[in-house]
């Protein structure tokens, strides 16, 4: 088992265009492949904390379309979509993504999943057409975290 | 200054610029002498780090000496460190989620 440290997700830049995170899961690469690309496993893990997945297609063929949803407890929808254009399990996953809130932003996504001694180390690529949309994408991470924040302080003063 | 080995430009000549700017402002001469480059070659890869908000260039005309732009450097790295945060959680929960269903062996891998 690796320890925790090492496991935790690692964000480089390789490019002005690009964001690529490395993280290592217990579990052979085709079981990993499966949660991602299986509805009734993405509902159970995708998602930042208190959000909820309700809405989960995933049209796995090339040229099909995969749609993500998430929902926070106050209503408001995060929805994230695109296409699939590489299918090669267990090894390597390719599709378009955009955020539905900034559509112009959309970038490619390859996922490759990596495995040695029953570990596998999933690397997600994401290539956009600018530095600008790279950013945008980054920011929207930022922004989300932020309100994900604020909401986390709002119910804790309802609680006092 | 720059902890972040991500920050720094993939590029080895702009990788070297913004080192050799973390220690202090210099002029492009400065910057292109290391380099074994021509000032143009130079300039080139500045206007690049430039356009990406990184460095400044100062107005003065004879020198225009170059500096570094902490806000720009700080934003990206904040930006990336919660998004990666963002993800993480969902890893976390995706850790407890493989470990359930390997132990249960309800599903046929």
């Amino acid at each position: 088992m690796v320890d925790s440290l090492q496991r935790e997700n690692t964000l480089t830049l390789p490019s002005d265009c690009e964001i690529l995170m490395q993280r290592v899961f217990n579990a052979p690469a085709r079981t990993l492949f499966e949660v991602w690309t299986k509805p009734e496993h993405v509902k159970k893990w995708y998602g930042v904390r208190s959000t909820t997945v309700t809405v989960c297609e995933i049209d796995l063929r090339v040229g099909g379309v995969w749609r993500w949803v998430v929902t926070r407890p106050d209503g408001m929808e995060i929805a994230f979509s695109g296409v699939f254009l590489e299918i090669d399990p267990p090894r390597r996953l390719q599709r378009t993504e955009r955020f539905e809130a900034m559509p112009e932003a959309e970038c490619v996504v390859t996922l490759t999943f990596d495995e040695k001694d029953g570990q596998t180390t999933l690397s997600t690529n994401m290539l956009f057409k600018s530095k600008a949309d790279r950013d945008v994408c980054l920011k929207s991470g930022m922004e989300l975290g932020v309100k994900e924040c604020y909401r986390k302080i709002d119910e804790l003063v309802a609680t006092l | 200054m720059i902890r972040s080995a991500w920050l720094l430009p993939p590029c080895p000549t702009r990788r070297a610029i913004i080192e050799k700017l973390a220690k202090g402002e210099a002029s492009v001469n400065t910057l292109a002498e290391p380099l074994k480059m021509s000032l143009p070659g130079v300039s080139k890869h500045l206007k690049v780090l430039q356009k990406a908000g990184l460095v400044i260039q100062g107005r003065d005309a004879q020198r225009r000496p170059c500096r570094l732009n902490p806000k720009r450097l700080r934003d990206v790295a904040n930006w990336a460190e919660r998004y990666r945060r963002n993800w993480e959680e969902s890893f976390k929960r995706l850790d407890s989620y493989l470990s359930e269903i390997t132990k249960k062996g309800e599903t046929k891998w």
